[in-house]
């Protein structure tokens, strides 16, 4: 190559580098998960080819897959997410989305994309945060505090057992939690599609993760988009603990909370009125 | 360009006089109508509470539904009438707007505001309500409110058209109605409105109805005169 040729190259691959960096997504959708940084340019390779089947070249939802799935793949062009440790209204973290596509959803057609690694997943989750003006607009409030937890009593349990009377989740999710409330079945998600309450009968994992913290968060902040509400104004930290204890015994797991239920409901079980209209009393509180 | 500047700080020092406390406020014009509608409206359907007996015995007559309500006269109820364009600068509402859930019903079935105005919204109910509003230009939340929790207080920062509604009792449907202007108001059970404390002007008037559209229409007003505007809007059954 000619000395002139050469510099005519490198004048014309800098030309591309800053064409480049102009249509490059602003620095709002770089992605940080602890020391690994997200780009979308990468991750939209990965999205057309792993993501898009099912929620649409457009993040639109509207993927050749999506007809076909039920409940329906995220829509991401509405910036709304139901897994998040940020309040109700929020845009999740990086994190949150992060998790969520390491998780997948269980009960629903989104796999765990262990698979990808992890650079590709924050990557995805990068470009994820193109497909709403929202990124650019809105920053993720802060994550919701979780303190620590407390050791499970019989009477945090049962005073759990009162909050899931008085609060009314056995509207929804059952008096036995088997997710057979009188709304159950009028339940719609925010583009009024059918979406079932979780059924805790079942003991399978929850949408957002498999522990208490899990759980704590997940009623704590809604389900943003689905008609599970935020308790956040409504619950302190100690009660919201005691319902994490007593939802634990409406799962048939091996769970101390149930250790420790089973144990009282043998001797005192028949004090108990039963979760629902009027109900939700006794066992000595 | 000299002139043009010194003209615009003229108009300015009448602006400022205009606002000073010791002068006359500026005329204030109203703009007043009725909203009715042609054509064949749905017909309301009762609403069955049974899920939720608290609420059946709050209400002695069976309730109908309020999406399309309308009365003598072909008048619709809870249409938004508000200035679309042609505001100068009005100052922004900072009263409080209710919203209430009470025998499952939101009350007023229709709430207008401006963007950033503080909201309030009530349970007056004895049990849990879950307010959710599905907001697409804000962002959508959706809290829980059982009996007696206090007051849920917000705003908006954006214009938008948003439907509320409470996922436990599926029939309960309103609307936020979040617009740039503090002129705005909800037709009544007779399908009048008033659009008070406009400064002369031309203005975009504009009625919105959930279900029968929308509709405007180019109103001036010199001085503290009242101009009428109304508007008939297009019925269709469900």
């Amino acid at each position: 190559m000619r000395p002139q040729t050469r510099w005519m190259s490198l004048v014309s691959a800098c030309g591309v580098a800053l064409l480049l960096g102009s249509v490059s997504p602003a620095p709002a959708q770089e992605t940080h998960v602890g020391s690994l940084t997200g780009h979308a340019t990468a991750g939209k390779q990965l999205y057309v080819r792993y993501c898009a089947g099912c929620h649409g070249d457009e993040g639109d939802a509207q993927g050749e897959n999506a007809q076909w799935i039920d409940p329906k793949p995220r829509d991401f062009t509405m910036a709304t997410f139901k897994c998040r440790s940020t309040p109700s209204g929020s845009l999740p973290t990086d994190d949150d989305l992060f998790n969520s596509v390491t998780r997948g959803f269980v009960t629903t057609n989104m796999p765990p994309w262990v698979a990808l690694t992890p650079q590709n997943r924050v990557d995805v989750v990068s470009y994820i945060k193109t497909f709403s003006s929202r990124w650019r607009t809105a920053q993720p409030r802060a994550p919701m505090t979780i303190p620590s937890e407390p050791a499970p009593t019989i009477q945090g349990i049962l005073h759990g057992r009162e909050l899931y009377q008085r609060m009314e989740c056995w509207k929804c999710h059952g008096g036995a939690g088997h997710g057979d409330g009188p709304s159950a079945k009028t339940l719609t998600d925010n583009k009024d599609d059918p979406i079932r309450p979780y059924d805790f009968q079942t003991g399978s994992r929850f949408m957002c993760g498999t522990t208490n913290q899990d759980l704590y968060r997940i009623f704590m902040t809604g389900l943003d988009g689905s008609p599970m509400p935020s308790f956040a104004d409504q619950l302190k930290p100690a009660e919201a603990w005691d319902l994490v204890h007593f939802l634990r015994t409406l799962q048939p797991l091996k769970t101390p909370e149930a250790a420790i239920w089973r144990s009282w409901f043998t001797t005192h079980g028949h004090e108990l009125k039963a979760i629902g209209p009027g109900g939700g009393g006794g066992g000595g509180r | 360009m000299i002139a043009r500047l010194v003209a615009g700080l003229g108009l300015l020092a009448v602006g400022g006089a205009a606002t000073g406390p010791s002068l006359r406020p500026p005329p204030a014009g109203m703009i007043t109508g009725k909203v009715t509608y042609t054509g064949t409206p749905p017909k309301a359907k009762t609403i069955d509470m049974s899920k939720e007996p608290n609420c059946v015995t709050q209400h002695p007559t069976p309730v109908m539904t309020q999406d399309a309500v309308t009365g003598p006269a072909n008048s619709v109820r809870y249409v938004v009438v508000y200035i679309s364009a042609g505001d100068q600068g009005a100052a922004a509402a900072t009263d409080t707007v209710h919203y209430d859930q009470k025998g499952c019903l939101y009350i007023p079935h229709v709430a207008a505001m401006q963007v950033h105005q503080p909201l309030e919204i009530f349970n007056d109910d004895p049990h849990s309500h879950n307010i959710h509003p599905l907001a697409r230009v804000n962002a959508e939340w959706n809290k829980s409110q059982p009996k007696g929790a206090p007051p849920i207080r917000t705003s908006w920062d954006q214009a938008e058209f948003i439907p509320v509604k409470c996922n436990v009792h599926p029939w309960m449907h309103g609307y936020f109605v979040v617009l740039a202007t503090p002129h705005s108001a909800v037709t009544d059970s007779t399908g009048e409105f008033n659009l008070t404390g406009l400064p002369p002007g031309k203005y975009t008037v504009t009625a919105w109805h959930e279900r029968f559209g929308t509709q405007s229409q180019e109103v001036t007003v010199g001085g503290s005169e009242t101009k009428t505007a109304n508007f008939v809007l297009t019925a269709r059954p469900y």
